[in-house]
């Protein structure tokens, strides 16, 4: 029985090997007939000119991310420095479920609620005064992903924050700092690492969002500037997900979309690479419990 | 209590003031973006859930998700046949068997690490790439479960480890010293008591493929039908909802759509919730 | 700031506990407790777990508000003023500092550990900042060993110095009163002999109240012991004479080691 238990653990590790290797094996010699400088760097993406290159996708990933971590980051972070230090029990037994929730909202229903609403309140805002075609747009990608991400940050904040002894807290208080001065100065500081891991999955999850921002940020393949966050802007996941349903299978351009997908796996590996050198800075009872539901229900003290 | 607390309100400083205002305002307003949400797709759907989005045969006209809601709860139990076998094994052997900090193991937590990490586009791409055209399965319920099952396996995995290492020692060294084998006081005694978080695991994973739209638009095409075997093509309700959210004559059948998704969510969220807290409690 | 008893020379009333019950939900941890607490002494509380002296210490700082469903009746006036009255916790802390059982300083360099407490109550001088972390850590008899490495992370230090540190560091308010709650009980016989001699030292300038499991602690260095069963005080008085001649039968049964 042992044996069996084993070749089956080993399934992850061939699905890894596969997943590695097919990808790259597809990806790979597009990227070498393109030129990998003019793959990366390439600033234009004109398919039927055979011209590949993804710099403004990568460029739209890293703002539309960089936007959703702007706003979600510190919307999640004092609402889990709330959650796990201010929150009334009452109000955490609603809106610890809630949060919950929001993780487990599919991305369709985000995307469908940014297309309905973020959009066309962007629109009414900005349409008239910027010249806008519509409100497809950067902004409205950040928008929806930072909501996006909350719960993620939330939740691995929370229970980093949590973590931090109580004594600390306690000593913080004896000193006669007030609750919140030793929520913000001791726990927070001393919850560091963790909270840094949190924002690292929040960009994890953000960059890897495909159909929610596709719905809602325009995909055009231009390249553009941080201050063009009205204009519409395409991601490395909307570049696959835009262009591989009418692609004729095994032309360059079918590789180019799968070597834009090597391009965001490569990309996700260093952020989980960051994410496990982080997290190895905190105890071990911490560690693993971030992704798996929480099973300590304490309500908040205090 | 309530008088401490006043007390304490009146007596802060400025800087405490923002910080209070900070957490209470953050916390509150993420609690209000998630009620906005569900609240704006219940409020423009529910009207519109009509008998006929229920039709047994999808038509242009009905727009019937009948067979969507079909398609998806038989691509949850394929997947879920998959994916659970290797997620509990590979627990099992990581929790039970496997020696302590042995290079083996440290490599398949790597690989679940990463497995874990992956964005859902990538695994779509992967199961078009390998199952759809080099296996040569094309787009079908097939090709979408297998790419699924490789997608939620570490979810599975984890949760089932975490559920196994919570029991107590004790429980192995009772079944070991009444002469148990491994396998024996495994089975008899510690799954069983796993059991509920094992399936609190399950049911996140079944709230993963339900809503899961990047990974399964080029593996199990769009053909609206309830699949006549594993070949066949097939639309989930996620996907449904993103096709007709796209199409703008459609917007009143794709809120219905959304709401019936978001019902579905909602429950599974609230029954993963629920054996958890049972599961935790029983611990105690 | 020099204490009031100091001045006059002559004993004065730092604390005066009047009947002082206090539940933990519905468990009475303490009952009807009165007593004095003298300026400049050093008064240690002793008795068995779960007697209520760290809950009594606790109630001196109002550290016990920070657990749910606990509940004071009764008085405890500080310098004639009833703390559990219309007055600024956070004031109150400053005026009476505490060091807990196990060290805790804050996950920060050891200068800005010391510089917390001054910082809440808004000194924003670095000159003056300096001066208290100087003057705090020689206080505490941690100085020397912590000069050359003050923006080092306070956790680098061993045990008994964190111990020291965060003695350092409830001086740096200029707190009047000093609370200890079994302040060596995680320290070896080395370091908790190095923090007697400091708190001896100490109750020149502050009034101390420390709990104690370790009797002969008390005898070495209190002057006051206070001896407490079941939430009850039993018996107060000078150290010596409660040590060496109790009224009570059952202090003597525990001080003699017949319990406990």
């Amino acid at each position: 029985m042992r044996g069996v238990f084993l070749v089956a653990a080993l399934a992850s590790v061939l699905a890894v090997a596969l997943i590695c290797l097919f990808l790259f094996a597809q990806g790979f010699p597009a990227i070498m007939e393109i030129g990998p400088l003019k793959f990366l760097f390439g600033t234009e993406w004109k398919p039927k000119q055979d011209i590949f290159g993804i710099l403004p996708m990568i460029l739209g990933s890293v703002y539309v991310t960089g936007g959703a971590i702007l706003l979600g980051v510190p919307i999640g972070l004092f609402t889990a420095l709330f959650m796990a230090k201010s929150c009334p029990k009452p109000l955490y037994r609603f809106l610890k479920p809630a949060i919950n929730l929001m993780a487990g909202v599919p991305s369709v229903i985000y995307g469908f609620f940014g297309m309905m609403v973020l959009v066309p309140a962007i629109f009414e805002l900005f349409g008239k005064r910027f010249d806008m075609m519509s409100g497809d747009s950067m902004l409205a990608a950040s928008i929806l992903l930072a909501m996006m991400i909350l719960p993620t940050v939330i939740n691995i904040a929370e229970t980093n924050l949590r973590s931090v002894p109580q004594e600390l807290y306690e000593g913080a208080v004896a000193l006669g700092a007030s609750h919140e001065r030793a929520v913000f100065k001791v726990i927070l500081p001393a919850a560091r690492s963790g909270v840094m891991a949190a924002v690292v999955l929040g960009v994890g999850r953000a960059i890897g969002e495909t159909m929610a921002v596709k719905m809602v940020a325009g995909n055009q393949a231009v390249l553009r500037l941080p201050h063009e966050f009205l204009k519409g802007v395409r991601t490395l996941t909307t570049n696959i997900v835009t262009e591989m349903g009418y692609v004729e299978h095994g032309s360059l351009h079918n590789g180019a979309l799968i070597a834009t997908g090597v391009v965001l796996f490569v990309f996700i590996l260093i952020i989980n690479m960051l994410f496990s050198v982080l997290n190895r800075d905190l105890p071990r009872r911490r560690r693993g419990k971030e992704n798996a539901p929480n099973l300590s229900k304490e309500g908040a003290a205090l | 209590m309530i008088q401490n607390a006043m007390i304490l309100l009146r007596r802060k400083k400025p800087m405490d003031w923002v910080r209070f205002l900070l957490m209470w305002g953050c916390g509150l307003a993420t609690g209000a973006v998630l009620l906005y949400l569900v609240g704006f797709i219940v409020v423009k759907g529910v009207p519109h859930l009509t008998p006929s989005l229920f039709a047994v045969e999808y038509t242009t006209e009905n727009q019937s998700l009948f067979p969507a809601l079909v398609t998806t709860l038989l691509m949850v139990v394929l997947t879920l046949l998959i994916a659970v076998p290797f997620g509990v094994f590979t627990a099992i052997y990581l929790v039970e068997y496997a020696p302590r900090g042995s290079r083996l193991v440290r490599v398949i937590r790597m690989t679940t690490e990463t497995l874990a990490g992956i964005p859902s586009i990538v695994f779509g791409l992967f199961g078009y790439i390998f199952f759809a055209s080099w296996l040569g399965w094309g787009k079908s319920i097939l090709t979408g479960c297998c790419t699924l099952a490789i997608m939620i396996l570490p979810l599975i995995m984890r949760t089932t480890e975490e559920s196994l290492k919570s029991i107590p020692d004790t429980y192995r060294e009772g079944a070991f010293g009444l002469g148990a084998g491994r396998l024996r006081t495994v089975g008899r005694v510690i799954l069983p008591s796993a059991m509920p978080g094992i399936f609190a695991g399950i049911i996140l994973a079944v709230g993963r493929i339900v809503g899961e739209t990047a990974a399964l638009i080029f593996t199990i095409g769009s053909v609206i039908k309830i699949p006549e075997n594993l070949f066949s093509q097939g639309r989930t309700l996620a996907l449904h909802v993103l096709q007709l959210s796209s199409q703008g004559h459609n917007r009143n059948e794709a809120y219905a759509t959304a709401v019936v998704l978001l019902i579905v969510v909602i429950g599974i969220n609230m029954l993963s919730e629920t054996i958890e807290r049972r599961f935790a409690n029983k611990l105690k | 700031m020099a204490p009031a008893g100091a001045r006059q020379g002559k004993v004065m009333k730092k604390f005066e506990i009047l009947n002082t019950d206090l539940w933990y939900n519905d468990f009475k941890a303490l009952h009807s407790v009165s007593m004095d607490i003298e300026a400049n002494q050093i008064t240690a509380f002793i008795g068995p777990s779960g007697c209520g002296k760290s809950t009594l210490i606790k109630t001196l700082n109002r550290m016990n508000d920070l657990i749910e469903g606990c509940k004071v009746k009764g008085s405890i006036l500080l310098d004639g003023e009833d703390i559990y009255g219309n007055i600024d916790v956070n004031l109150l802390r400053k005026r009476v500092g505490m060091v807990f059982q196990k060290p805790n300083p804050f996950p920060m360099s050891i200068y800005d550990n010391i510089a917390f407490g001054p910082r809440t109550h808004g000194v924003k001088s670095r000159y003056r900042l300096d001066e208290i972390v100087e003057k705090s850590l020689r206080d505490a008899a941690i100085w020397e060993e912590t000069k050359d490495r003050l923006k080092k992370s306070a956790l680098s230090l061993s045990g008994g110095q964190q111990q020291r540190l965060c003695i350092a560091r409830a001086l740096s308010v200029e707190p009047e009163v000093l609370l200890m709650d079994e302040p060596t009980s995680a320290l070896d016989p080395i370091s908790t002999a190095k923090i007697e001699d400091l708190v001896t030292e100490l109750k020149e300038q502050y009034t101390v109240v420390i709990v104690t499991h370790n009797m002969q602690q008390a005898t070495r260095i209190s002057d006051k012991t206070a001896f407490f069963l079941l939430g009850e005080m039993v018996e107060y008085g000078d150290t010596q004479q409660v040590f060496s001649n109790p009224r009570e039968k059952r202090c003597e049964d525990y001080i003699t080691g017949r319990f406990g």
